[in-house]
């Protein structure tokens, strides 16, 4: 027996008066040592950026772990406490989102294979009815993105939107193409 | 907790059991390509999706505990010094997965309008009064058994230019998180017997009827408070996971 579910509806020009929280960008505290900024642009099918995008973020902590009882690796030792996992950035004016956060590790696949290290998106913005999944992966991990499980069924011509690009030191850039040339890849979770 | 050859962190068992959570049903959620809702037809992917399986990043999320709440949070009509125009109301209810199991502390936000039909947000040009004395947000975290509750006002209905006179039904946001990154959910709630929801786009958008009936609140006379207010519940399902055999049998 399985009920129907609430369907998902959009979350329209005003979510900014309620999900924004001052420190949702920040999975970890600004000047956390090892923090990395990853920023981008999320651009609709005319390549015209959406101001009134909201992007959330999920992720490992270094060590590849989630403080979570469906991770079954067990609790995460107490050290990691002031990472928080999530991020939520509305986007600006011109597009502009940005998270500060740490690289995640690696993630055992349960079949033998290892995840790339990745964070996992959700976009949301007015015109959306559901949110779009996507997900972020690092430039200086070629080898480990080579044999990422997920990465590798994605047609190869389409891999390098997925794929976040240097843009100085700490600083990763991810842009969020719905539509169009490039178009970033989404998924069906 | 064991650590592999290749420096990964594998269970003790050097199995990966991890809960699966069931798909929606087509029809279930609106389709992103939606023609009616104008807004839709340059934000929606137009290749197509990629299956992601659900592993460790997609079964668990973030558990946002009660460190961000107050109980002022879900009282929308005392955050201010004083009360707001409008009708007041209750809006209660279960959040829980399609297999029936409550989903206990996890966050609840919403945002609506105020009684006059007007958001407090700077993009908002309504020519309807603001109400000092209401912002229409909120938050709470769902109870042991999955149970959310708050006070607010009745919101308006309010212009929205997506076509000729086209006017929004009275709805108020919710936002949700369940418990893992699958789960997550942001959808709107509708006011049984609303005369705007056939015109509604929005609303409208899903296309399985009965799915569509589960986003419309009922009126509850039996937790309409006298001389106080009404009461409307709304309860929300998010994805279940697949029954194993190990799980005792639930209603």
């Amino acid at each position: 027996m399985s009920e129907l579910l609430t369907p998902s509806q959009t979350v329209g020009p005003y979510f900014s008066m309620r999900l924004p929280w001052p420190e949702g960008p920040y999975v970890v505290p600004e000047g956390t040592p090892g923090a990395i900024t990853i920023y981008g642009r999320l651009l609709d099918g005319a390549g015209e950026p959406i101001p009134d995008g909201l992007i959330e973020t999920w992720q490992a902590d270094p060590a590849g772990r989630f403080a979570h009882p469906a991770d079954p690796r067990g609790p995460v030792p107490d050290g990691d406490l002031g990472f928080r996992g999530f991020g939520r950035a509305p986007t600006g004016h011109d597009g502009t989102w940005k998270i500060v956060t740490l690289k995640p590790g690696p993630l055992p696949f349960g079949d033998g294979r290892t995840e790339a290290p990745h964070l996992d998106v959700s976009v949301f913005s007015r015109g959306m009815l559901d949110r779009s999944v996507t997900r972020i992966y690092f430039p200086d991990e070629a080898a480990a993105n080579e044999a990422d499980p997920v990465l590798s069924v994605v047609p190869a011509d389409r891999r390098a939107t997925l794929v976040a690009v240097p843009a100085g030191e700490n600083l990763l850039r991810f842009d969020i193409r719905m539509q169009g040339e490039n178009e970033t890849v989404f998924f069906d979770l | 907790m064991t650590v592999s050859e290749q420096g990964l962190i594998v269970p003790d068992s050097g199995k990966l059991d991890l809960p699966e959570y069931m798909k929606p049903q087509p029809g279930n959620h609106p389709p992103l390509d939606s023609p009616a809702y104008k807004s839709t037809a340059l934000r929606h992917p137009k290749q197509p999706l990629v299956l992601l399986p659900q592993r460790l990043t997609e079964v668990t999320g973030p558990l946002l505990g009660d460190g961000l709440i107050t109980m002022a949070d879900a009282d929308l009509t005392t955050q201010h010094a004083g009360e707001p125009q409008g009708q007041r109301i209750i809006v209660f209810g279960q959040v829980r997965d399609s297999g029936g199991r409550p989903v206990p502390d996890t966050l609840v936000e919403i945002w609506q309008t105020n009684a006059a039909g007007r958001y407090r947000h700077s993009r908002e040009h309504h020519p309807a009064p603001l109400d000092p004395n209401f912002d229409g947000i909120g938050r709470a975290i769902t109870d042991q058994g999955g149970r959310y509750r708050f006070i607010t006002i009745q919101p308006g209905s309010y212009p929205w230019g997506n076509h000729y006179n086209a006017w929004r039904p009275a709805h108020i946001h919710f936002s949700l998180f369940g418990r893992a990154f699958t789960q997550r959910l942001v959808t709107q709630m509708y006011f049984p017997g609303d005369p705007l929801l056939p015109y509604d786009p929005i609303y409208n958008s899903v296309t399985d009827e009965a799915a569509k009936l589960r986003m419309i609140a009922e009126f509850s006379m039996d937790d309409t408070q006298p001389e106080w207010a009404l009461a409307y519940r709304f309860d929300i399902v998010l994805r279940g996971r697949n029954q194993t055999i190990f799980e005792e049998p639930h209603e």
